[in-house]
């Protein structure tokens, strides 16, 4: 006997944002599929968490965007996350306000190399041939609940897609920001780099003054084809009204290798999944993830690997640092296939506890289904350590001083990481609010 | 005012058991004092207890520096005071860089509205790396994070240069030098020898005793001093070892706090 599950949203909702966007017939119609299966599917099962019992509920609904015609007209708040004075006109650029993409620029000379880099609404509709095959393919969309209603629902969005042994030394940038919580808000990312390209991408979630509870249900499809390597830097901070869960998958073939750094310092309960399969013979991954609980926050941050390619590797390194009463539950996932023969896969998971409330728990999991490979893990979560504050306070630094250049220390290495400064001044100052400076 | 240190009756515990059972010693800017002694007779219990550890527990006696009641203080205040610690076993310390380190804690000493200027700073630290012949690329390493024990030993006298104390306690800086580095060390040392700064060292061996020359050699066991006298008496320890010290004292075991 199965329950009957009430979603929210409707078919005809669904059907009208399809033909509003001229969508192709079978975009519209896995949709309304996608929408169909929600009603069956379960919620995607979380170690420790009850994502159910969640806010999971307020999507709102499509709004259409007013397309920006110069930079300057898009929000300013918005415009303030991507350069320092807001007014600077910027190329290689993409801005998503609520539902719908405002912004996009791409440098003339990128263009003529044959890089697209618009949103995925757009990009459906003017590069249908080579969106079709990878939309919701790393993620499918019957895999889970959360899965199939951002196929059904999802709006704006990137699509970056780099020709074969093109190398670009310029990060691209998407910045997606939500300031109305009654407008979906539900941008999918869909990068494609084609065999021996290079690519480095960065994208950031922020909103405005967010009057009601939010979902944001994203998901991000990064395909790395032979030889190729991606690196994908991702910082959200979404506010308290917010619930943000994303999901995050990189397929990577033969000799390619993703690259992710990742920022979680949004202020609502969070979950997100980054995980790479390393499809190909020599893949390679590594994953950097911090993440920074203040207040009521619940959290789960799992980081994967999946390695079915031989000698692939994989790097996962996940640093939490939780105040308050927050709590995080930290996972990280090696996962070796039957035949991916001389794989190595290195996880560490470690979770700083500030206050007696805080709660932090690491998993390493392990899942080895093949003899010639090798595995290692590290996980912790305690108190600062006070050998340390001794250390620093014998030298005249105060306690408070010590400690706050120990948990900043703990950071350190993967904000240094951000390929892009004004983006590595933003997490810094993301870092600082949430500890309460 | 010239530096006075004075340690008065201090017994310390550790987890409840007593390691330092009375030690009374009197230091003016300008002398250095060794300590020496076998292992496990409380000379680095005595290090860590002046600098506040909070794993020992003073349960007698009082320490002054310069008339200010140190005991009394936090451990971020005594630094202040003018005390420094080159610790046998410092800190790793992952995303702290070592030069970042150096300047709070420098800073921490100045106050706010009165830092260092980033070019003062930099060209002191390069100026004091260059004395003890080490790579520059030191200062931008994480704090002691992958040192080798030579090097660890070299940062800590690097950080007692750009700290300018009063009182400096040296802990097993020897242990694990070569004797290359032995030199380079010494030479820090002595490069800070002056009139209002003392030094007390602590050591096993009159090595690092021939590059500096103390004025006042003590022998520690059972927790206490039991011997004092000039350098000839660390020449001795040297030649002849610790058994007619403890022959002349009618001592057996010299250590301390062991368990029965």
């Amino acid at each position: 006997m199965s329950t009957q599950t009430i979603l929210p949203v409707d078919r005809e909702t669904v059907a009208a944002l399809s033909s509003r966007k001229n969508e192709p017939a079978w975009l519209a119609e896995s949709r309304l599929q996608a929408l169909e299966n929600a009603a069956t599917l379960d919620y995607p099962k979380l170690e420790k968490t009850k994502i159910e019992r969640w806010n999971l509920n307020t999507y709102g609904v499509y709004a259409d965007a007013v397309e920006a015609k110069s930079f300057s007209d898009v929000p300013a708040e918005a415009r303030s996350f991507l350069n320092e004075d807001g007014a600077q006109d910027m190329d290689n650029v993409l801005v998503q306000h609520n539902s719908g993409v405002v912004y996009r620029r791409l440098n003339a000379e990128l263009a003529a190399k044959g890089i697209i880099f618009t949103d995925l609404e757009t990009a459906v509709r003017e590069h249908e041939a080579l969106v079709k095959p990878y939309l919701m393919q790393a993620l499918k969309a019957d895999e889970h609940r959360m899965a199939a209603l951002h196929a059904a629902l999802w709006n704006g969005g990137a699509f970056l897609y780099i020709p074969k042994n093109v190398e670009v030394d310029i990060p691209l940038q998407a910045l997606f920001y939500t300031d109305d919580a009654q407008a979906t808000f539900a941008p999918h990312v869909l990068i494609v780099a084609e065999a021996n390209s290079r690519v480095s991408y960065m994208d950031n979630y922020v909103s405005g003054q967010l009057q009601a509870p939010i979902v944001h249900n994203g998901v991000v499809e990064v395909f790395v084809k032979p030889g190729a390597k991606v690196t994908y830097a991702s910082i959200h901070h979404l506010g308290e009204q917010a619930t943000d869960v994303t999901f995050r998958r990189a397929i990577v073939e033969n000799d390619g290798r993703i690259e992710w750094i990742v920022g979680e310092m949004h202020n609502g309960n969070a979950a997100s999944e980054t995980n790479s399969i390393l499809q190909g013979n020599g893949s390679t991954s590594d994953a950097k993830i911090i993440c920074v609980g203040n207040g009521e926050q619940k959290l789960n941050i799992t980081t994967k690997a999946v390695h079915i390619g031989k000698s692939s590797d994989s790097q996962m390194i996940t640093r939490a640092v939780m105040r308050e009463s927050a709590s995080s539950i930290i996972n990280g996932i090696t996962k070796i296939e039957k035949g991916a023969t001389k794989a190595n896969g290195e996880q560490t998971e470690r979770v700083l506890m500030l206050s007696p409330k805080a709660r932090g728990d690491a998993n390493p999991i392990l899942l080895i289904d093949e003899d010639d490979v090798t595995a290692g893990h590290a996980a912790s979560a305690g108190q600062v350590n006070q050998e340390q504050v001794h250390y620093m306070m014998s030298r005249g630094i105060s306690r408070e001083d010590a400690e706050n250049l120990i948990i900043r220390g703990f950071l350190a290495p993967v904000v240094a990481e951000v390929p892009n400064e004004y983006l590595q001044q933003l997490l810094k100052s993301y870092i600082e609010r949430k500890l309460g400076q | 005012m010239a530096t006075q240190f004075v340690i008065n009756g201090l017994k310390a515990t550790i987890e409840g058991k007593e390691i330092l059972k009375g030690i009374d010693l009197e230091m003016k800017g300008g002398e250095i004092h060794a300590i020496m002694g076998p292992n496990g007779t409380g000379k680095s219990t005595l290090a860590s207890a002046l600098m506040g550890h909070p794993k020992y527990e003073v349960t007698e006696g009082n320490v002054t520096i310069n008339g200010e009641d140190l005991l009394e203080m936090e451990v971020d205040e005594r630094a202040r005071a003018g005390l420094f610690l080159a610790m046998q076993y410092p800190s790793e310390i992952a995303g702290v860089t070592n030069s970042d380190f150096m300047r709070s804690a420098i800073n921490a000493r100045r106050g706010e509205g009165n830092e260092i200027s980033l070019i003062k700073f930099i060209r002191q630290m390069e100026g004091k790396m260059k004395e003890l012949e080490m790579n520059e690329e030191f200062a931008h390493r994480y704090l002691n994070e992958g040192f080798s024990g030579g090097e660890k030993k070299r940062n800590e006298i690097l950080q007692m240069m750009m700290l300018d104390p009063k009182i400096v306690v040296l802990d097993e800086i020897d242990s694990g030098l070569d004797i290359d580095a032995l030199r380079i060390v010494a030479n820090g040392v002595n490069a800070m020898r002056s009139e209002d700064r003392g030094f007390l060292i602590i050591t096993h061996y009159q090595r690092l005793l021939n590059y500096v020359k103390p004025d006042f050699v003590h022998v520690m066991m059972q927790g206490r001093i039991v011997k004092s006298g000039g350098p000839e008496l660390a020449e001795r320890l040297e030649a002849e070892g610790y058994d007619w010290v403890k022959e002349e004292l009618g001592i057996t075991d010299e250590t301390v706090g062991k368990d029965a």
